[in-house]
């Protein structure tokens, strides 16, 4: 095992609903669903119709741009609606699911005495291949290139993130075959980065083929552009890929047994949860069974992912693609009597501006209030305390607003996607959309440039 | 707060589109936000938020302004009547009135020209109104001489805001911080209201009221530049019962206000700490080399210990309240440690050499303002460079 890094710069906001380590029980709902908006970057086209049956493992859009790489369902039963938004773009394609999941058969093998193109077939063909991304951009992953490493972050250091040791229990063999698998893809080395402070799952820890790195400090430690940035950061031309744990088991089972098992273990937390507790569920599922009589009858928002990097969905919605964690909280949509002076003592800051700073271990319940306006960059180190990164944070994004493709080259766009900058937007002061913003510059690299 | 509530929901339908008052949008806008925090939840990226806002932000470094205001008034009260000989006579309280009397006037004209023009391009613009003057409507009449009169203070003001900031674009956008854009525009105009020795007392007299025989209203600063001594003692400059302009004699009070800037976090530590070092730096030079300066008063000037030097004129003021001014100071961490360290160098730089105006560090911080994207330009260079530098690294 390689040095620690320690990560200084960060914070973690400590939130009350944390998930208890129990799996509870939820029926499987009705429906699932692949929401394109999960894939950005990529230009979809739809290879089903309603009404068409299908099984686990059946292409539901392909990428048209690169017609191999296929996003596949995750369940068998029936197309049962596409549903589109503005200028008919598609937003989810849901599937009534089967009672008992059917999976289209792609053979079981072993990644070890394929080759290169074999492996790579067998993931593009069964929809595993969507579940690897690249940087830069952070987007699925260009199958024509090999990537000079790959990163798997161990473990999640986001506030109420599901523990992943605990998730990954017991699938050491699908772990080990999953990245016997990606081993094939790249000449350079795979990288597992896992908590230093905690005792890492045996997943991890006796895996081989891999290069283990212990990781030290706040978030947002645990997001892989972190460890990238501290392992072996990203240049110019240069491409890493990056895969969470749960997906390199999901292409272990395909190489095991042949089929796109999307089954995923995910934590249901947050203030507004009544139990907060693990759930087993599939890639796409519908929530409804999950939070239903498990969340408080408040004004709440339902949250696919964290709650800094997650989608906003409704208490029907469906998680996301590369979501592992269903986060309830309350909405802060009450206007606030002086707000601005108020001393604040159940709300988060990294400035001692409020009187949170004198219990700094308490559990807050936050909610979605902005707390304040949108303004102009005022305040400056304030993204620095919060970004483990040698970039300049407000400098990228100032380029990033101008279009100057030269300069977010320059200062280092290519190692970031939103979750790592996602602190800097929590902590801002003048209440920048970050992440959207971050996401716009990455976007218009992918379109100049290609990915 | 309902009857507040309640009246904003009243006459809010004249303010919006089609209403009778709808250009005053901005200002509508600006008070219901100033009593209510609007409840707007977060729409895209992070769904929770840190508690601070712009308005929070301003408003701690106005607390912190108000121990250098309270001093100041009593002080202006106190040299009025040390001039008149009466101070044994009078009480703190007449002391602290008379310098009411005299102080808050110059902070409502502060405030009610700068706001107002605010207002103004806030309504031509249509932007929302933005709180960056809460803390220049503050600065600007403690950089101020006690005799200015008001005029002057609000053509200085307007000046600031306009030619300061809104032409850049307003709040975040000004390359000079507005507060010392006023003074300087008010130095240059009226000298004669800004320098010397008369300005920094209010010596009105009332009937039957005379001067003291041989009263000097001279700042420490001034003597020392002139004559090279001065007859105020390290301990009166720490405390701040001398002239000088209304918020920068008392270096407490100021150091009261640091405190709080920098406990919550609002105030750049590494500006206040280099720009320290900065003006150590630079005295213990002239400490070195005070015997071979030109004049016998440049000597004396030159061998003031440096620490004396930390105490006298507005230095402790600037380095605390306007050096570390966000917008116009230097954005980088490595960029502060060079900005405030010139800060700090090169106010005692001015002062020392500059005896036809003593104050150096006003100057000293527009021009660092100037410098600033200069320094962040070059640290950022380097960051690039270094980014650069690995991929030659990699295929060498």
């Amino acid at each position: 095992m390689s040095e620690t890094i320690k990560i200084k710069r960060g914070v973690d906001v400590k939130l009350q609903g944390k998930a208890e380590q129990i799996y509870a029980d939820a029926q499987m709902p009705e429906t699932f669903a692949l929401k394109p908006s999960d894939f950005p970057g990529v230009r979809l086209k739809l290879s089903v119709r309603e009404g068409d049956t299908v099984k686990a493992g059946t292409p539901l859009f392909f990428n048209r741009d690169r017609e191999q790489v296929k996003f596949c369902s995750p369940v068998s039963g029936e197309v049962a609606e596409l549903v589109r938004g503005d200028k008919r773009k598609l937003l989810e394609v849901r599937i009534l699911a089967d009672t008992t999941t059917e999976y289209v058969d792609f053979g079981s093998a072993d990644p070890k005495t394929m080759d290169r193109d074999a492996v790579k077939e067998k993931m593009l063909q069964s929809g595993c291949w969507p579940l690897v991304r690249q940087r830069p951009y952070n987007v699925v992953a260009n199958p024509e290139r090999s990537p000079k490493a790959i990163f798997i972050s161990c473990f999640d250091s986001a506030p109420l993130a599901a523990d992943v040791d605990f998730v990954v229990h017991g699938m050491d063999k699908e772990f080990q075959t999953g990245i016997d698998a990606l081993s094939q893809l790249t000449d350079g080395k795979i990288h597992l980065g896992v908590d230093s402070s905690a005792n890492p799952s045996s997943v991890f820890t006796s895996c081989k083929g891999v290069v283990l790195h212990k990781v030290k400090g706040p978030h947002p430690a645990g997001n892989v552009g972190v460890q990238i940035h501290h392992i072996n950061p990203v240049n110019k031309g240069e491409v890493v890929w990056t895969l969470n744990p749960r997906d390199v088991i999901i292409i272990g089972r395909l190489f095991l047994e042949g089929k796109f098992d999307a089954r995923v273990n995910i934590a249901l937390a947050g203030s507004e949860v009544l139990k907060p507790r693990y759930y087993k569920t599939v890639i796409g599922t519908n929530i409804k069974n999950i939070v239903a009589a498990n969340v408080s009858a408040n004004n709440n928002r339902f949250i696919s992912g964290n709650v800094l990097t997650g989608t906003k969905i409704k208490p029907e919605g469906y998680l996301g693609f590369y979501d592992q964690q269903i986060t309830v909280i309350p909405e802060g949509d009450q206007d606030e009597f002086f707000g601005w002076i108020n001393p604040g003592f159940s709300k988060f800051s990294i400035s001692r501006t409020l009187a949170g700073w004198m219990s700094p271990n308490k559990k807050l319940a936050l909610d979605t209030g902005m707390n304040g306006e949108e303004r102009a960059f005022v305040v400056t180190g304030e993204y620095e305390k919060v970004f483990p990164f040698d970039i300049y944070p407000v400098q990228l994004l100032k380029a990033i607003m101008i279009n100057d493709i030269e300069a977010m080259e320059n200062l280092g766009i290519y190692e970031l996607a939103e979750e790592d900058m996602a602190l800097c937007e929590v902590v801002c002061t003048s209440k920048t959309p970050v992440q959207k913003v971050l996401r716009q510059g990455l976007d218009l690299m992918l379109k100049e440039l290609g990915d | 707060m309902k009857i507040f509530k309640n009246l904003l929901e009243s006459v809010k339908p004249h303010f919006e589109e089609g209403g009778k008052l709808e250009k005053l949008y901005p200002v509508y806008d600006g008070m219901a936000t100033f009593l209510f925090v609007p409840g707007h939840t977060t729409h895209s990226g992070a769904h929770i938020r840190d508690g601070i806002d712009l308005k929070r932000t301003m408003i701690t470094v106005v607390f912190a302004l108000i121990p250098a205001l309270l001093f100041g008034m009593w002080n202006v009260g106190y040299q009025h009547f040390l001039a008149l000989g009466m101070n044994e006579t009078v009480t703190f309280l007449d002391q602290i009135l008379f310098g009411a009397t005299k102080v808050v006037p110059m902070v409502v004209v502060s405030y009610a020209v700068g706001l107002g023009i605010e207002f103004g391009f806030c309504i031509i613009k249509k932007h929302s109104i933005e709180e960056g003057f809460l803390v220049s409507g503050m600065l600007i009449p403690l950089i101020m001489p006690v005799g200015i009169p008001l005029w002057m203070l609000a053509l200085s003001t307007a000046f600031a805001v306009i030619i300061g900031k809104e032409v850049f674009g307003g709040t975040g956008m000004n390359i000079l911080n507005p507060a010392l854009t006023a003074r300087a525009f008010a130095f240059f105009a009226y000298p004669a209201y800004m320098s010397g020795d008369k300005v920094w007392t209010d010596t009105s007299l009332e009937a039957g009221q005379t001067l003291v025989d041989g009263y000097s209203g001279a700042t420490a600063l001034g003597d020392l530049a002139v004559k090279g001594t001065t007859h105020l003692s390290p301990m009166e400059m720490f405390i701040g019962n001398i002239p000088g302009s209304i918020g920068e004699t008392s270096v407490v009070a100021i150091l009261i206000g640091a405190a709080l800037l920098l406990f919550t976090g609002i105030g750049s530590w590494r500006i206040m700490l280099s720009g320290l070092l900065g003006a150590i730096t630079m005295g213990l030079i002239f400490n070195a080399v005070a015997p071979y300066a030109i004049s016998p008063e440049q000597q004396a000037f030159m061998a003031v210990p440096f620490w004396e030097q930390l105490l006298l004129g507005g230095f402790a003021f600037g380095l605390v309240f306007m050096a570390t001014d966000p917008v116009s100071a230097a954005q980088t961490t490595r960029g502060k440690w060079i900005y405030g360290f010139l800060v700090g160098l090169l106010c005692i730089m001015i002062r020392v050499f500059n005896p036809a105006y003593p104050e150096g560090v006003m100057m000293a911080i527009l021009f660092m303002n100037v410098m600033a994207p200069l320094v962040d330009h070059y640290v950022i260079e380097a960051n690039i460079k270094k980014r650069k530098k690995r991929i030659q690294v990699k295929t060498a």
